[in-house]
């Protein structure tokens, strides 16, 4: 008996030994295969399909890591995360890179020991509720009963929104995206209140979305983006370069279909450097000269994965707003490529 | 072992220790000893290597920062700027009062299902079966589920009772059963102390006098007991308890003023305001652990019962007892000795499965502390410590004061 015990603490303790970190490059190309921690479905950001394969602009944000690291986009093995679980599944060790429309903050940054490698998408939180309501501002929500995330900076605002503005709610705290949209539809909460691009694309799902309206109000600031562990320099460098090839890629017009013509034919000498006809940005990075072509080539630029995601083509129908490039008035702006 | 071919006496050799039946088991369990404090020294020194590594550290200093977060139940006065220590307790006191509830009514359940267990007729000794059966056989976390889901998707939505001309009306005109709990009236005190608010020291002077009459229900119990004894009439006790129970309570609540806040379906739009309400996860949770455990009772109250020999019952009744009192005065006494160990063990598992809370976002201690505090701050090391703390804690004296009370019931031997 007693022996059983010391073998299974030894095994534990081994295990411990296991998780610490080290290069988490060296780590992936070893594997041969990139762990990245994703939402467990909401549509348009990363939701398995109807194939079972995992679609969405946080996925394809995933698939375009591992085409750069590994060369090959489906390397990928992608682990649901809870609003409560992301943070644990990342600190251990489980997953490489977690891209789950996780807002960036100081204390998620400083606190929990993470960094964050730019944004992906910039986001506020909103209120949705049935049209039948005749509710048309946040601020007539007094009293109301709300369905919240737990574990997530949505469910921080929403105490401050209401305690600012004087009123009151009962919060109603759920596990996933899935649960809250269950429970709203059975009315267990007058409202549902997210990130408002989650809210769309839940709405989107809805058998008559039409009955349902986002309210006006944005009560946040939530620029959401891919982040990994901190103190992991060169695979932190790695993602946040991915993330800025496919913005700049967008900004240059570079695109999946003309990628191959692009990296031979262009003559701007960025476009050349981007896709590694010239100079030695991959090798900086520990990569081979190839590693932004392959993820445009696979994913598309961050203009084409917006828009066959969740642009307003697609149900969830989002426009591109603070998302555009700064050209076009938005707020993505890539640091040069050189 | 024998103890025939131990050299008597001698010098001590250092090989003794093994070959020496005297000592070979000290040596080997002082060696396990060891083993298991250098493997837990090892864990130990190894999680603060990686926890340096990770640049983390143990502190606590986030008890005292603001949770930053609402609870929908919260029995003492909280805010989302109270700190994280207030919201565990928020937790703690929702723990206990479900862990309560669901231990008076699992028992409740249990005697009543067990002793029907052995009644002669067919149908509910049968029906009992089924009860104890389907509900002992089943997880708890789906008998959780279950409820909720029946309880949210059954009862009408709250927005049915609102306003001027309500598509329904209240039960009595005074509780409303709403998909999101139930509304019954509340008691509040118009003279009492605390004004306005209302203090939890009227509720205490209230179990002041409850306890006083108890005490002396007792003592008029017991003097009836020893004029019994004495003369062999006992002098009836049921209209004098009963006096004692009621008249001081009733002229306490009069004048401590006790009055009613109706649930009120005029207030607000969206909920009824006013009275108490009874959260569906709360119900959910209490009506799932009691079902569940009572069963396991059900059965502990039968084994007691069976346990009791049957030359009891029939030495009883050739005594002259009937049924009823043979029940009261021979086998209950009897068979509660067998009945307490395990229930001891039924109300710590009452206890330990309240954490099962989380899944109808009730919030429990696991759902504050253990699930948004630990999530929000990042303090998961700390925050699962102290919950573990907490449940060894109550569970100790839940096991202490029911040791107490067994002891009180075991076979006194003369
Ligand atoms: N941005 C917030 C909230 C993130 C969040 O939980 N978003 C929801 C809805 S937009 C989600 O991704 N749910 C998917 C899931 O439940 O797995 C945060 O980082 O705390």
């Amino acid at each position: 008996m007693n022996k059983s015990v010391i073998f299974g603490a030894l095994t534990i303790a081994g295990l411990a030994a296991g998780a610490a970190a080290a290069g988490t490059l060296d780590d992936v190309k070893a594997r041969g295969k990139l762990n990245c921690g994703v939402t467990t479905g909401l549509a348009g950001f990363a939701a398995p399909d109807a194939t079972g394969e995992w679609k969405g602009i946080d996925a394809a944000f995933c698939r375009a890591v591992a085409a750069a690291v590994l060369g090959d986009a489906t390397a990928v093995e992608f682990v649901p995360t809870t609003g409560k679980t992301r943070f644990t599944a990342l600190a251990s060790g489980e997953i490489d890179v977690l891209a789950r429309n996780t807002t960036w903050t100081l204390s998620r940054d400083v606190d929990l020991k993470f960094d964050f490698l730019g944004v992906n998408y910039y986001d506020g939180q909103g209120f949705m509720v049935p049209k039948a309501l005749g509710v048309s501002s946040a601020k007539d929500l007094d009293g109301a009963t709300v369905c919240v995330q737990t574990g997530t900076t949505t469910e921080l605002n929403l105490a401050d929104f209401f305690r600012a503005n004087n009123i009151s709610y009962e919060p109603v705290p759920i596990e996933t995206n899935a649960e809250g949209a269950q429970q709203y539809l059975a009315g267990a909460c007058d409202s549902y209140t997210t990130d408002a691009s989650g809210l769309a694309s839940t709405r989107a799902t809805f058998e008559n979305p039409g009955d349902h309206t986002l309210l006006p109000e944005i009560i946040s600031k939530e620029p959401l983006g891919p982040l990994v562990r901190h103190g992991d320099n060169e695979w932190g460098d790695v993602v946040r370069w991915t993330l800025n090839a496919l913005i700049s890629a967008e900004e240059l017009g570079v695109t999946s279909a003309n990628v191959g013509e692009m990296s031979t034919g262009s003559t701007n000498p960025e476009i050349k450097r981007l896709l590694g006809t010239e100079g030695t940005l991959g090798e900086m990075l520990g990569l081979d000269a190839d590693w932004a072509k392959r993820a445009i080539a696979t994913q598309g630029n961050y203009g084409e994965i917006f828009a066959r995601n969740i642009g307003e083509d697609t149900p969830v129908g989002l426009a591109r707003g603070l998302n555009a490039q700064w050209t076009d008035g938005g707020l993505l702006y890539s640091p040069p490529f050189r | 072992m024998s103890t025939t071919t131990d050299p008597q006496g001698g010098t001590f050799r250092l090989s003794m220790l093994m070959n020496d039946s005297r000592y070979r088991s000290l040596t080997l369990q002082a060696i396990a000893a060891i083993l298991l404090a250098i493997s837990i020294g090892y864990i130990i020194s190894n999680l603060l290597a990686n926890l340096a590594e990770q640049d983390l550290n143990i502190s606590f200093g986030f008890l005292a920062t603001p949770a930053g977060y609402d609870i929908n139940q919260t029995l003492i006065e909280y805010t989302s700027q109270s700190s994280n220590t207030r919201a565990a307790f928020v937790g703690i006191i929702n723990t206990l009062l479900v862990a309560i509830l669901a231990c008076i009514t699992a028992t409740v359940l249990g005697v009543i299902a067990g002793v029907l267990r052995l009644s002669n007729n067919w149908l509910v000794r049968k029906l009992m079966s089924f009860y104890v059966e389907i509900f002992r056989n089943i997880p708890v976390l789906i008998w959780i589920i279950i409820i909720f889901t029946i309880v949210t998707a059954v009862m009408p939505s709250a927005k049915s009772y609102l306003g001027e001309d309500p598509e329904r009306g209240m039960l009595g005109g005074i509780i409303a059963f709403t998909n999101r709990g139930v509304y019954v009236p509340a008691p509040f005190f118009t003279n009492g102390f605390g004004g306005e608010e209302g203090s939890i020291a009227n509720w205490l002077l209230v179990i002041v006098v409850l306890f006083g009459s108890l005490f002396a229900t007792r003592a008029m119990t017991a003097r009836a007991n020893k004029i019994q004894e004495d003369t062999g009439i006992r002098p009836g006790t049921l209209w004098t308890n009963l006096a004692i129970w009621l008249v001081p309570v009733a002229v306490v609540l009069f004048i401590l003023g006790l009055s009613w806040d109706f649930p009120d379906p005029l207030a607000n739009r969206f909920n009824l305001r006013g009275g108490l309400q009874i959260g569906a996860p709360l119900i959910a949770l209490w009506l799932a652990l009691s079902v569940y455990t009572g069963a396991f009772i059900a059965e502990n109250v039968r084994a007691g019962i069976q346990a009791v020999s049957k030359g009891q019952t029939e030495a009883a009744s050739a005594l002259g007892l009937r049924p009823r009192r043979t029940m009261s005065l021979v086998i209950l006494p009897q068979a509660l000795r067998v009945i307490i160990p395990p229930l001891i063990s039924q109300y710590l598992n009452i206890t330990k499965n309240s954490s099962l809370a989380i899944a109808v976002g009730y919030a429990d201690i696991t759902a504050t502390l253990g699930g948004i505090t630990l999530n929000q701050t990042g303090r998961a090391i700390e925050c699962v410590l102290l919950l573990m703390l907490f449940y060894l804690t109550i569970s100790l004296l839940i096991s202490a004061v029911m040791n107490v009370y067994n002891s009180s019931m075991k076979l006194k031997e003369r």
